[in-house]
């Protein structure tokens, strides 16, 4: 065990449990028939893909809120390498764990033996 | 849930838990560098086992320590997460008509366990609402297999990573896996056009729109690849219905 524990802290990290729930069961809590629009129907086909697209690509191409200015970073051979095996695979099979080990085994080399 | 017999002896069940199988190495990875960041960051091992067991929610975990640890007001840490987490409001819309004919507490249950990739894969496997009792029996047997397994991987790698804090250095990058895990997932969801736009816009807003406080360039990149892609449909459907 290390650091020392506070309640003030506890309490907060009790509020961003309930955060979770919240956020995550949000449309779940009220038991009322209700409907979402058409559009709005529609529109979810895209959402999945859109939310993930938003939060990797930025990790994959900035650094510390800039946007990177070399080729010479790991991440996007790395990206470019799980991506490849993906649609050489055409996505049968366990193809996302292709991805992760394709992924990282361009990335680490790179990254810890080239230091990009 | 996984914790009901009558899910778990389902064989949806294991259908759901080969899937998230897949992406595990990615998850367990990202949730081992979570765990690993909230030791480096000060806080205690109680404090930092307490927040892995209930948060639950990596995203908001990696955005919130950095204000826990800064002394921020509770609201503005708070604040934070629901802005971080605004995207599971949006999935869960999504996945209301799936789960109202549960009880309230299990619809609470099943909403706190879904994250974004059991929430990614049970919309793919099952594009819609059961028609019956069976279907939606098996819908939510796929869904505990999925979310028992990417709960065990994140929790018993997380808890790793607070206790081995020490041996693992960041600078390693081993959280860069659940990176590739989330672009495996993508690249499996690429099944349109309109969806590859979708993507490309989502990822070329997101980090145009980095600037923006608690992570909101996340649900305005949202907003507009969904907003851009049913433009994109309206103007389509003529020529199709033409062809």
């Amino acid at each position: 065990m290390s650091g020392s524990t506070d309640l003030w802290t506890l309490l907060i990290i009790v509020g961003l449990a309930a955060v979770t729930v919240l956020t995550r069961s949000f449309f779940f809590i009220s038991s009322k028939p209700w409907k979402l629009p058409h559009w709005a129907q529609r529109g979810l086909q895209y959402a999945p893909i859109a939310a993930l697209a938003a939060v990797i690509v930025p990790e994959m191409v900035m650094t510390q809120g800039q946007f990177i200015s070399t080729w010479q970073d790991a991440r996007l051979f790395a990206v470019a390498a799980g991506a490849a095996w993906f649609f050489w695979r055409k996505g049968a099979g366990q193809a996302v764990l292709g991805t992760i080990v394709a992924g990282m085994a361009v990335y680490l080399p790179l990254h810890l033996g080239l230091g990009w | 849930m996984f914790f009901l017999r009558s899910h778990y002896r389902h064989p949806e069940f294991r259908q759901g838990a080969i899937d998230a199988l897949g992406v595990a190495p990615g998850l367990a990875a990202w949730g081992l560098m979570t765990g690993v960041a909230m030791m480096k960051s000060g806080m205690s091992t109680f404090e930092a086992l307490l927040m892995t067991l209930t948060v639950y929610a990596g995203s908001s975990q990696l955005a919130a320590v950095p204000l826990l640890t800064a002394g921020a007001p509770m609201w503005v840490i708070l604040a934070t997460a629901c802005c971080v987490n605004l995207r599971f409001v949006v999935f869960s819309a999504h996945m209301r008509p799936y789960v109202m004919h549960l009880p309230r507490w299990q619809r609470l249950v099943t909403g706190y366990l879904t994250a974004d990739l059991s929430y990614v894969q049970f919309t793919k496997r099952f594009p819609h609402v059961g028609s019956d009792a069976a279907h939606r029996r098996a819908q939510q047997a796929y869904l505990a297999g999925n979310c028992g397994v990417n709960w065990v991987a994140w929790m018993g790698c997380s808890v790793l990573g607070v206790v081995l804090a020490n041996f693992i250095p960041t600078h390693w990058g081993l959280g860069f896996a659940g990176i590739l895990a989330l672009l495996g997932i993508l690249c499996s969801l690429a099944s349109s056009q309109l969806r590859l736009v979708s993507a490309g816009v989502a990822g070329a807003a997101a980090v145009a729109a980095f600037a923006l406080p608690f992570k909101l360039n996340i649900l305005v990149a949202i907003a507009a690849a969904v907003a851009l892609c049913l433009i994109l449909e309206e103007t389509r459907r003529p020529q199709q219905e033409q062809a």
